[in-house]
């Protein structure tokens, strides 16, 4: 490929992509997201390859391996364009199917589409699924679009025009200028206004100034950043160098976590793609601008997330954060002045330059604008990527986007914000989601990740877990974090464990604050709010466990498993499937659990039929003394 | 260098922009405690004893003064009730590894008797990581004979092998060390 000299040779490139691209000529899009290619998209296209050969079709339609499209939960997905006919959970063995009925002859598979939990209705549009119909995909609507290894197809929906736009129309700071105008703030969690940041590593002095990607996303269940990475990298490659120009630097950084190998081929490919172009690396498309971009892989450490953290791993040093009351914006990467930004707020920006500032404030509420990708999992039945305008309430992303909690349980809570959020409760359902509105309530934006829970989850385990991952992630430089995280997950142990009275219960609540008000990074700081929310929403379940109830039943050393004698009908399938031989009974006899030789497996509980349900959970109550003593059964009423 | 000043506990104090506001205090006469603070090394903001509450654009914030950099009329308090409950639980953090030293007598002066914290078992002797002694060997040293290893709760001050042979003869990072940690390792390295 020759470099692009000037913006009329790119858009006559463009028109050339363009032109060749028949619209109406049927594409078929897999899914090759890291969620779809985990349930078998990579052998789905293989399949769909050899099918068309079979079917005499090959050349005449295009197979694109796509990015994420963000339904995981219903992966492989299949998306047939132009017609937009979206199959879910598509295996190779449809694939047959899919051509001879929809490609050949125009008819749809209607085991493949949607079904509405609540109707019954099929649905074969994508844009009609409510998963889809109620988000406002402006930075990951193109993930189903484009093919990530292909530079054309980001070309043909517009690509590098925000860049050419900046590079000969705009002055920095006036690129600067738009993105203020914007509020574009930080996506990685921080909230700070991008334009801000920008302008004070402009303003700072020393050269050369660098500029830095964030892509070190390590909350556990979130992958929004991955899956932008994976599926749109020259998105993400634009918004950066057109940061380059504005702050005015010409080395820019992506760091992405070792665990996202995907991230890091499709990133180099475009990194290789955009420089053979002239898009990237010297007198970018004739402007006489000058960036390159290095990928640096990160080692697994949570904490180098933190932006001093993030800049030590770069330098070869471990990944520990620094007091950063001298901003990074000063003295950053090299002691130079650097700017870090995550890889959402990089996505924006290309969007923000194309559409303008005052289109894009139009979209969000008074403090947050735009759209967030959340990362909705945990007891949501629509677990998957959701991009919404801030301002939508948690109902409408977990309801009716996320369709609600599976098998008719209740909501409980939610968490925003990666594993150091709040917990919030019910009553926060109808709130607005935005940075402000969040942190007002005890939680926290975060990356965007949202995990959701339902009855069956006790309150003060989840803070337990969240505690022993941040503990463990903890670097462990600063004495609150490193041995205030130790001895809050020591007490929230005993607590769990029974063995706790109300004064540790104040004790943790004290020490919590001073890990959140002490400690010397981010990650300390907000490591007490899982601890903290559910103290200040769930305080009752604290409160039952030092009583010795776990209102949920989890918590093992405060549950007893027990068999209804009432209920028993003596299949035997408890005694039989049990590992430690606990339970004694003839079949059409009683069956009676030995409490000092079980472990609480929970093994009876799953195997015990369902129209029995015969072995049931007691906690904070006695259990019934029974001998094993040949009671027959009492038949159940049907 | 330039001139700044500023107000440290109701005292209008001058120093010089580059020091810290820790510095400015102590040269003041006022002691902030701390425990991985030295003269001659950078500043590393671990132990967080010596946080203070600065007053800036009518914002209060909490920093570690150790390195937080001066500013012309930045207003600091050293003590209020926030600043001694977070000394007072950091000590008891500290009493949880070691029963004594300098936090000892720190802790008493907050109040403090007893740790609520469970004492840790310590295989060999104790160490709060202040860093001290990795410090003063990258630093003055510059031997690099002493690092951390580790991260989080399982984080250890250890000696680098094939470098530490060094140790036995040097040993001028016992002068300050605490914990007498490195005491110990040093001593183990026969």
């Amino acid at each position: 490929m020759t470099k692009l000299k000037s913006t009329s040779e790119l858009e006559k490139l463009r028109k050339k992509i363009i032109s060749e691209k028949d619209p109406k000529k049927r594409c078929i899009a897999v899914c090759s997201g890291t969620g779809c290619l985990a349930s078998g998209s990579k052998h789905l296209s293989e399949v769909f390859q050899e099918e068309l050969k079979k079917y005499k079709l090959s050349g005449k339609m295009e197979i694109r391996k796509t990015g994420c499209h963000g339904f995981c939960e219903k992966g492989p997905i299949v998306l047939i364009y132009p017609d937009e006919i979206c199959y879910l959970k598509v295996k190779a063995t449809d694939v047959s199917d899919i051509i001879s009925q929809t490609i050949k002859e125009g008819k749809i598979v209607d085991r493949l589409l949607y079904t509405d939990p609540n109707t019954g209705k099929k649905i074969a549009k994508e844009y009609e699924i409510p998963f889809y119909k109620n988000q406002n995909r402006l930075i990951f609507g193109n993930n189903s679009k484009i093919d990530p290894t292909s530079i054309e197809d980001y070309l043909a929906l517009g690509g590098y025009t925000a860049l050419a736009k900046t590079l000969f129309k705009f002055k920095p700071e006036q690129v600067i200028e738009e993105v203020k105008k914007a509020e574009l703030r930080g996506r990685g969690g921080g909230g700070f206004p991008a334009g801000k940041k920008w302008e004070s590593t402009r303003k700072a002095s020393g050269e050369p100034k660098y500029i830095i990607v964030n892509c070190d996303e390590g909350d556990p269940g979130a992958f929004m950043d991955r899956s932008l990475m994976e599926g749109n990298p020259h998105l993400v490659l634009e918004g950066l160098i057109i940061g380059g120009y504005a702050i005015g630097s010409h080395e820019g950084f992506i760091y992405v976590r070792q665990e996202y190998p995907l991230a890091v081929e499709n990133t180099e490919l475009a990194i290789k793609k955009a420089e053979e172009l002239g898009l990237l690396g010297k007198n970018i498309l004739g402007s006489g601008f000058d960036f390159t971009i290095s990928i640096h892989r990160g080692a697994g450490a949570f904490v180098s997330g933190e932006s001093s953290a993030l800049m030590s791993a770069i330098e070869g040093k471990v990944g520990e954060p620094r007091s950063k009351y001298v901003h990074t914006s000063a003295k950053g990467l090299w002691d130079k002045p650097s700017n870090l930004n995550n890889v959402e707020t990089f996505a924006n920006v290309p969007i923000i330059i194309n559409k303008g500032a005052e289109w894009f404030r139009k979209i969000g509420t008074e403090g947050s604008k735009g759209t967030k990708i959340f990362s909705l999992v945990g007891k949501v039945n629509n677990t998957g990527l959701v991009e919404v305008p801030m301002g939508t309430t948690l109902r409408q992303i977990i309801y009716d986007i996320g369709g609600g909690i599976p098998k008719e349980k209740k909501f409980k809570a939610v968490q925003t914000g990666g594993p150091s959020g709040g917990c919030l409760p019910e009553k926060f359902l109808d709130f607005p989601v935005d940075f402000d509105e969040l942190y007002k309530a005890g939680s926290m934006m975060g990356s965007g990740g949202m995990i959701v829970m339902d009855e069956d989850t006790c309150m003060v385990d989840l803070a337990k877990y969240f505690t022993n991952f941040l503990a463990d992630e903890s670097c462990g430089k600063c004495v609150p974090c490193r041995e205030g995280l130790r001895h809050m997950l020591k007490i929230l142990e005993d607590i769990t464990a029974g063995k706790a009275t109300k004064e540790h219960v104040a004790h943790l609540e004290e020490l919590s604050e001073v890990v959140r008000d002490a400690s010397l990074c981010a990650l300390g700081q907000s490591a007490p709010n899982p601890v903290l929310s559910t103290l200040r929403y769930f305080r009752d379940e604290y409160d039952a466990h030092i009583r010795g109830e776990c209102p949920a039943k989890v918590c093992k050393n405060l549950i007893a498993y027990y068999i209804d004698p009432e209920r028993c009908q003596g299949c035997g399938l408890c005694r039989k499937n049990c590992p430690t031989n606990a339970i004694r009974g003839e079949t059409k006899t009683v069956h009676v659990i030995n409490q000092e030789k079980c472990i609480k497996c929970n093994t009876c509980f799953d195997v015990c039929p369902k129209n029995f349900r015969a072995v049931s959970k007691l906690s904070g109550k006695p259990v019934p003394t029974l001998v094993n003593d040949g009671t027959p059964i009492k038949p159940l009423k049907r | 260098m330039k001139k700044v000043t500023l107000q440290i506990d109701e005292k209008k104090i001058d120093a010089e922009e580059g020091q810290t506001v820790f510095q400015a205090a102590k040269k003041a006469g006022i002691i902030i405690p701390n425990l991985c603070y030295h003269d001659n090394l950078e500043p590393f903001g671990a132990c967080r004893l010596c946080m203070v509450e600065i007053e800036k654009h009518n914002r209060k914030r909490l920093v570690a003064s150790c390195c937080y950099p001066v500013e012309e009329g930045l207003v600091v308090v050293t003590r209020n009730e926030k600043i001694d409950k977070i000394r007072r639980v950091l000590s008891e953090l500290l009493l949880a590894i070691s029963p004594s030293g300098t936090h000892a007598v720190l802790a008493k002066e907050y109040g403090v008797t007893e740790s609520r914290f469970e004492l840790e078992q310590n295989p060999d002797s104790p160490c709060n990581l202040c860093g001290l002694c990795v410090r003063y060997c990258k630093e003055i040293k510059k031997s690099n004979a002493v690092a951390f290893n580790g991260r989080g709760v399982n984080k250890k001050v250890a000696l680098v092998p094939g470098v530490s042979d060094q140790c036995l003869s040097c040993r001028q990072c016992f002068t300050v060390c605490d914990a007498g940690k490195i005491v110990y390792l040093v001593d183990n390295l026969l």
